[in-house]
């Protein structure tokens, strides 16, 4: 978001707007933004003039102002609204944008807050009022700059650009306009709001993105009346840079919504970049923009979800069984439009132990082929212990919920994975309804416990092996693997320290509330007395936000590292994986060499009964290089695309997640704030 | 290590003019005005400069300070509380014993640690001990200022020549320590007061005011005293949450500075941003100390020191009924009537002398006691909301510029 964008923005409308100079013009700007625009906005002109900036703008602005004042402009808005809308933003955004992208942002912002402040939105409205009898130029002079105020941030579409460019020149002034100009200019923007929302689907996959401005502009416009509108908009231009600014929401009700567009759709726009916004259409996009960070990560997920056409949830997790054969079953539910699945929304139940066994399964497959195999959770003795002997206590209903996400996440990394995805048993286990129950769990979990020992065993036997390695980037990866598994392991014993931390803050915060409310009971002068109740109160609350956000510590993040220790588990046994095949190419290299030396020693010796036998065993141990060789190439090569894509993955994870786990933060913060500001007044009331 | 401790316990700590979170003074007198100017620390001895600024007459000079340790403090408060004159007064709680022991066990760990931690996990430990023991140092110095400004404001108190000395007297009163003896007196003592004031505590009081503050007081004390310790328990888990913010910030740093890739990148701003929720956070916790916890220590002091008022009263009463009794049997018998007659006054005198001042200094205990729960009450609402808000702000920044980057 670059401030220095919409300095220009106002920079270019004013410009405009002077040059123009038609009386009621003058009237909207000199009333109530005289002393609040004229010096800041000299002052923005004049910076991105000196970055070279300006100049092509005020051609663009002056141009059509001058233009714009013997032809109605309003045609642009209502009879080819989409491209109109579409058109001379994406022009006249061109030439600056390339160059103010990257200007710093920070020196404008203070003069920008300012023209905010001081511009009050009811003054607009009177002088304005005028404005629909004037020459539609005025109504041009404020609307360019709204116009390209918005798509101007969005840098994404540099290609795009070139061809938008070109076309909407003609329409924005070789359209005939006459005819549009003897309608009153209210029913043109009620009409033209139809159009360019219909328009915003019609079009390319990015004009779409940029359609979306004029649709809400509109909106904005249709709803309010034409002159208001018209101040609005200019605000709006004016605030759009700025839109981070917090006091900005309080000062302009009506601009508010418009501000917090420009956030989610810059992000979309970077994101979607080719897709038809379907999901965003205007209407709704005002509904998201209350909460337009949380929006992008959806789409981000969204993104990822449409690449593999899969979608899985785990719900309803439900005992069967009574006693300690009980067990929980999950309902495994799927969404997908890949044609290798037989339907497009399938459901079944899988116990617990049915999770172990695909894992146990696609091990055995994968693994050897150095393959990271996503791990599932560890079974659990005492949480299902728990849950089996039927205590409806927090911490079992906890204990599941944790399971259930656990395996949530496990299932989505497998079926994530191209190549597991295409696993005949992945999709067995998510299709098919009366799956055989991976028999002996216990077994299962026993033998799974066996191989961590083996894995042990295998990697200190590992480091005796002195493998002399040809590809320092394993050795590099390796240690770096391991370097990290140690600090998230270090990590994770800090968040599930803290977790224990927290519960125990709640704990006692709810031991001092009662402790307060007693000691307001046995207050006696009233009004003190009233304030350490509602301090109890407040405590209260307190002690239930640590506890939520004990359980978001343990949740977004405590969980998020338990799943990467596993994780990089399976990537030290692909790595091993891969020591293990070297490990037989040099031993039956060894043993080609013996059938050599044996062969040298019966020739030698002058053995020929044996000699036979002798050069069969070289071509078969030469076979065997050949092929363990042609192995070990191949499991390298599966071993890097392998950690290669776990990392990408991670990196995405660990940013989705944390992100998650600081809105939790920020959000228990806001709830304290709320918390604090109701006690403070109660506290003042002491006497 | 230990001189870095001993440095720490050098420390002299210049008191910025800080309002003292528990003492709210009723009357604010220019004639007398008292305050700890200055305090030095050295091992497990605080020397507090007490300095002192007066128009009184019978004092030399008008502005001078003094060198004075806790063991002086206490001497003081014992003078009070031993005159008979202020049996009718709240004599001003004495202020905590300077407990480093918090900080030394810290300390001792941070020794055993030295070893098998990283540097970054060394600077961070001792930065929390040294902010600990500064917080517990600031509180010392303040809770011995507040003894002595509740004294200085006293209408009587004020007057008392020990305080005058204490106050002028610029060489050490050579005030020692109580020996073993005198501690065994003590606990004695203390057994016997408490056995008793059990039983004055059962007489019924013939006064409809004092029999309110009586049971009013009898129950706050012990609620304050809960509410007291659960917020000191609170306080202490806080902390530890901080703490550990603070150790999950510095490894994050270490997952941080492994690679340059765009993860790595990613945890050092988390780290950066802990790091600095983890200072309002802990900031959070001091000032819950300062505002709550203090206050809610200081009154449970102070409510000891109101029901020690009582006792005494009561035990006038109880004296003054027997004293009566006395009388009539003397006056039955005929017998040493003149001396029982001395004695019943004398005990008449000094009950009624204690109901009057009791009445007052009662009445105004308790406006002492809802301005300074409302003064730090509004004092911890604002904090809160000044943390709060400054965690929010960090969070959101940190928020933005993290989704900006993927």
């Amino acid at each position: 978001m670059d401030p220095s964008l919409s300095a220009s923005d106002i920079a270019s409308s004013t410009k405009p707007l002077s040059e123009a100079s038609s009386p009621p013009v003058m009237d909207l700007l000199s009333e109530p933004a005289s002393e609040a625009s004229s010096a800041p906005m000299v002052d923005l002109l004049m910076e991105p003039a000196s970055e070279g900036s300006s100049a092509p703008m005020v051609d663009i602005l002056s141009e059509p102002a001058s233009e714009a004042s013997s032809a109605p402009m309003l045609d642009l808005f209502m009879e080819p609204a989409s491209e109109a809308s579409s058109g001379p933003m994406m022009n006249l955004l061109m030439e600056p944008a390339s160059d103010d992208l990257k200007e710093p942002p920070k020196p404008d912002i203070d003069p920008l807050a300012d023209i905010l402040n001081d511009t009050p939105l009811s003054e607009v409205k009177t002088p304005v009022a005028a404005m629909p009898q004037e020459t539609p130029s005025d109504l041009f002079d404020d609307e360019p700059s709204e116009l390209f105020a918005e798509p101007r941030q969005s840098n994404t579409a540099k290609q795009q650009q070139t061809s938008i460019f070109d076309e909407p020149d003609e329409d924005l002034f070789s359209e005939p306009l006459g005819e549009a100009s003897k309608k009153p200019q209210n029913d043109f923007f009620k009409e033209a709001l139809a159009p360019v929302a219909k328009a915003s689907n019609v079009c390319g996959p990015l004009s779409d993105n940029y359609n979306e401005h004029p649709t809400d502009i509109f909106t904005e416009e249709a709803m309010t009346t034409l002159p208001s509108a018209v101040s609005t908009v200019s605000v709006n231009s004016k605030t759009n840079g700025v839109h981070s600014d917090e006091e900005e929401p309080d000062i302009f009700a009506e601009a508010t919504v418009e501000l917090s567009l420009d956030s989610p759709r810059n992000d979309r726009k970077k994101k979607e970049a080719a897709k038809p916004s379907a999901s965003a259409p205007a209407p709704s996009v005002s509904a998201s923009a209350s909460k337009p960070q949380p929006k992008t990560l959806e789409e981000l997920e969204e993104e990822v979800e449409d690449k593999f056409e899969l979608n899985i949830s785990i719900t309803n997790p439900e005992k069967v069984g009574d006693g300690m054969n009980a067990y929980m079953a999950y309902k495994v539910s799927t969404q997908t439009t890949l044609p290798m699945f037989r339907s497009k929304t399938f459901t079944v139940r899988r116990r617990f132990s049915d999770f172990l066994g695909l894992y146990e399964k696609l091990s055995d497959k994968h693994t050897p082929n150095g393959y990271i195999v996503p791990p599932p959770p560890e079974k659990s003795i005492m949480g299902m212990t728990k849950v089996k002997v039927g205590k409806e206590d927090n911490s079992s209903a906890e204990f599941v919920e944790r399971r259930r996400a656990a395996l949530e996440r496990y299932l989505q990394r497998v079926v994530f994975h191209p190549s597991l995805l295409q696993d005949p048993d992945v999709r067995e286990f998510l299709e098919r309804d009366d799956m055989p129950r991976a028999h002996n769990t216990q077994a299962l979990s026993g033998a799974g416990f066996l191989k961590m020992i083996n894995r042990a065993t295998d990697s200190l036997s590992k480091m005796t092996i002195k493998m002399n390695e040809s590809d320092v980037w394993f050795e590099e990866k390796l240690q770096e693997v391991e370097a990290e598994d140690q600090q998230l392991r270090k990590l994770h014993i800090m968040v599930d320290s803290l977790v224990g931390h927290r519960k125990e803050l709640s704990v006692n915060t709810g031991g001092f509330a009662k402790s307060v409310a007693m000691l307001g009971s046995s207050e006696d002068n009233t009004a003190l007395s009233r304030a350490l109740s509602q301090l109890a109160e407040v405590e209260d609350k307190m002690e239930q936000l640590h506890q939520e956000q004990a359980a978001s510590d343990s949740f977004c993040f405590a969980e998020l590292l338990a799943d990467y220790i596993r994780l990089l588990g399976s990537v030290r046994a692909s790595f091993d994986q891969r020591m293990k095949t070297w490990q037989r190419w040099q031993d039956a290299q060894n043993m080609l060499q013996k059938k050599r030396e044996t062969e040298a020693k019966l020739l030698w010796a002058n053995k020929p009964d044996k000699l036979q036998q002798a050069k069969d065993d070289i071509t078969e141990w030469e076979a065997k290089v050949t092929q363990y060789e042609r192995d070990f190439d191949r499991v390298s090569a599966t071993v890097r695309k392998e950690v290669l894509r776990f990392e990408k993955e991670k990196a995405c994870d660990f940013k989705k997640q944390i992100i998650k786990y600081l809105e939790s933060l920020l959000q228990s913060q806001q709830q304290l704030i709320k918390y604090w500001e109701a006690f403070l007044p109660e506290a003042k009331a002491i006497a | 290590l230990l001189r870095c401790f001993g440095c720490v316990l050098r420390v002299v700590v210049l008191l910025e003019g800080e309002p003292l979170a528990v003492n709210v003074d009723l009357q604010t007198d220019a004639t007398l005005q008292v305050d700890i100017s200055d305090a030095l620390s050295e091992r497990d001895k605080v020397k507090f400069t007490v300095h002192t600024k007066s128009t009184l007459p019978n004092f030399k000079q008008n502005e001078f300070s003094v060198v004075r340790q806790h063991e002086e403090f206490i001497w003081l408060h014992d003078s009070f509380v031993e005159n008979e004159e202020y049996a009718g007064y709240i004599i001003p709680p004495a202020p905590p014993r300077p407990d480093f022991d918090a900080s030394r066990e810290k300390l001792q760990k941070l020794g055993e640690g030295e070893g098998s931690m990283t540097k970054e996990e060394f600077t961070k430990m001792k930065q929390e001990l040294e902010a600990e023991y500064l917080a517990i140092f600031k509180k010392t110095v303040a809770m011995h200022e507040v003894f002595l400004c509740r004294v200085a404001a006293h209408p009587v108190l004020r007057k008392d020549m020990n305080f005058h000395v204490f106050l002028e007297y610029n060489q050490d009163l050579s005030v020692r320590g109580k020996n073993k003896r005198e501690k065994m007196e003590d606990f004695f003592k203390n057994v016997v007061k408490s056995a008793d004031g059990v039983l004055v505590a059962g007489v019924k009081d013939v006064d409809d005011f004092f029999e309110h503050e009586k049971t009013f007081l009898l129950e706050y004390h012990n609620r304050v005293k809960d509410a007291s310790s659960k917020s000191d328990r609170m306080i202490r888990s806080h902390k530890n949450a901080a703490d550990d913010i603070n150790r999950i910030a510095s490894t994050l740093y270490t997952l941080g500075t492994q690679d340059s890739t765009d993860v790595c990148k990613f945890f050092l701003k988390v780290s950066e941003l802990f790091e600095k929720t983890r200072k309002i956070e802990a900031r959070v916790a001091a000032d819950e100390d300062l505002k709550l916890a203090d206050l809610l220590k200081y009154y449970l002091r102070e409510s000891q020191a109101a029901k020690d008022l009582l006792y005494r009263r009561g035990r006038a009463l109880v004296d003054y009924e027997n004293a009566n009794k006395a009388l009539d049997k003397a006056r039955a018998k005929n017998k040493d009537v003149l001396q029982a007659e001395t004695s019943q006054q004398v005990c008449c005198q000094k009950f009624e002398k204690i109901s009057e001042s009791a009445k007052q200094e009662l009445i105004d205990f308790k406006t002492r006691r809802v301005a300074a729960f409302r003064k730090n009450l509004v004092e911890l609402a604002e904090l809160e909301l000044k943390h709060a808000k400054g965690n929010l702000q960090l969070l959101q920044s940190c928020v933005g510029v993290l989704k900006g980057d993927t």
